[in-house]
């Protein structure tokens, strides 16, 4: 059913765990659908200097995970924003249909692990002012 | 991680074909090709193997005479043709269908065809161990009701239905009783005319006889319409030339299935009850689905919070062992199992389900195998899952 590259990364996925001082911080997903994922970053001069996730959810949701924190490490934040689903996919050599939308999540909460970031950022800003 | 050996623990999605069945059938491809319907000797001899596959199918569920068997192509037709045929046949007596809440797909989706045509359902709610509840089915049952189908035991869970006290209650009230005994025939004995049952599907592949072969069991007077209209096979239940050489293997098959269920029967049990016992007793927050005594010999199915049924499936692959889940994700819909769900468990909890199904050649060190690779696996999946409360990591490690 899965790629060799799926299985690959679900065998070993890269990343995995906690960032205790994560500077951005995303979840999506839900355990009520079966998939639910938390990203973590920490910057460093613009760039995704670590990311680590936890997921909950089956073999695709768990490889999609492993491999969009390979693929945005070392990334600016302009850049890791532009990763999207589809690049996921496409880099695990292809996903089923059917697990296109409900495990392919995890460039989705990369991006909402930034957008967090970035909220930080401005609210110590507006602090400082 | 390379897997040296399978071990199946699925076998509740397909069985081996009995060797001996096996052998039943070879003549009936190649020397013995004649049609029963041919009045000359070669369909005189088809014929006569028909009506032994029938007395064999009949014999192991103790049925009045071999005639009350009705060979179909499987267990989903044999559904169809009971469902339907009997609605059909009844519609002038009423238009409800009571049905409940842990039937296999090839019995709910008949009956919500039929409410497409002026039918009318009801499903009956079952208990946190997949029971149907007896005071709702009393209560759904009314003047309008036709038919009751229900099944004799969930292959997903294993649960064995009260099937004597729900023949009971749907005679009282003048109803006619379908049972799918899909799961449990050739497992688990049973009597139709002892538990009082109109209607009892069985296949073919679930008690080690060929695919694509099933029966309907339909007591003697009882008259039903047909599916499949044509040269009027089967009693003009279901036309088409029969398929002796499966028919014959089937037949085999029942035989075998009576002669040995005693010894199986103890054996899976055996090896069904440490299963359960090694699982549970050996990872927190780990639980039974299903019942765990009126349960299926050959059913193992467990959940495992905070972790998905599929990523379990897959790492067990890897070791080598097949096995089935229960969550959404291994399925062709999104939804986890409606028959988990019928027991009252959250979406979440029914994802983190997985079955194992045991079969004849299932072996006591299979099952230590088994047991003992699921800490490595359930742990590390634990571990990555943000769903796993921290006092618990700690007790894993």
């Amino acid at each position: 059913m899965y790629s060799d590259k799926v299985m690959e990364n679900f065998k070993n996925p890269k990343n995995t765990g906690e960032i205790p001082d994560a500077d951005g911080v995303g979840t999506v997903g839900n355990p009520v659908c079966g998939d639910m994922m938390t990203m973590y970053i920490k910057v460093k001069d613009d760039r995704i200097a670590d990311i680590k996730f936890k997921t909950f959810g089956c073999g695709a949701a768990i490889a999609t995970s492993s491999m969009t924190t390979e693929m945005a490490k070392g990334k600016t934040l302009e850049e890791a924003l532009k990763i999207s689903r589809q690049d996921v996919a496409t880099e695990l050599n292809g996903l089923p249909p059917v697990k296109m939308h409900c495990s392919n999540l995890a460039a989705d909460a990369l991006h909402a692990a930034i957008k967090d970031y970035y909220q930080k950022q401005q609210a110590s800003k507006e602090v400082k002012k | 991680m390379a897997a040296t050996k399978i071990i199946n623990m699925d076998y509740g999605a397909g069985k081996p074909t009995d060797k001996r069945a096996i052998d039943a059938m070879i003549p009936y491809m190649n020397r013995m090709y004649g049609n029963p319907s041919s009045l000359h000797s070669m369909g005189q001899e088809a014929k006569n193997a028909l009506h032994q596959a029938r007395k064999q199918v009949s014999e192991l569920i103790n049925a009045e005479r071999a005639e009350t068997i009705i060979f179909t192509s499987s267990a989903t037709e044999s559904n169809n043709l009971a469902i339907k045929g009997t609605v059909n046949r009844n519609k002038d007596r009423g238009t409800k269908i009571v049905t409940s809440s842990v039937e296999h797909m090839s019995v709910v989706n008949p009956i919500k065809y039929l409410t497409t045509k002026g039918f009318e359902s009801a499903f009956v709610p079952v208990n946190s161990y997949g029971e149907i509840d007896l005071n709702t089915l009393e209560k759904e049952l009314n003047e309008r009701t036709i038919l009751v189908t229900v099944v004799f035991a969930n292959g997903e869970i294993g649960t064995i239905e009260p099937i004597k006290e729900i023949s009971k209650i749907v005679h009282e009230k003048n109803a006619i009783l379908h049972v799918d005994a899909t799961a449990a025939a050739g497992q688990i004995p049973i009597d139709v005319q002892d538990l009082g049952i109109d209607l009892m599907t069985l296949s073919s592949n679930d008690m080690y006889g060929p695919k694509g072969v099933g029966a309907l069991y339909v007591k003697d007077g009882l008259r039903i319409e047909p599916l499949i209209h044509g040269g009027g096979q089967e009693k003009g239940l279901r036309s088409g030339t029969e398929n002796i050489p499966g028919i014959v293997g089937f037949g085999k098959a029942a035989e075998i299935a009576k002669q040995e269920m005693q010894v199986h029967q103890q054996k899976l049990t055996k090896l069904r009850d440490r299963f359960i016992e090694g699982l549970l007793g050996q990872l927190p927050y780990t639980f039974l689905n299903g019942h765990p005594t009126k349960r299926l010999p050959d059913n193992v199915s467990v959940r495992y919070s905070f972790i998905e049924g599929e990523s379990m499936l897959l790492s067990l692959e890897m070791s080598g062992v097949l096995v089935s889940s229960g969550s959404a994700c291994a399925s062709k819909t999104l939804e986890p199992s409606h028959v988990l769900l019928a027991t009252g468990l959250k979406h979440e909890e029914a994802h983190g389900s997985i079955m194992f199904t045991l079969g004849r050649d299932s072996k006591i060190e299979d099952i230590e195998y088994v047991i003992g690779l699921m800490p490595t696996i359930i742990n590390r999946l634990r571990d990555m899952s943000p769903l796993t409360p921290k006092e618990i990591k700690n007790v894993l490690r």
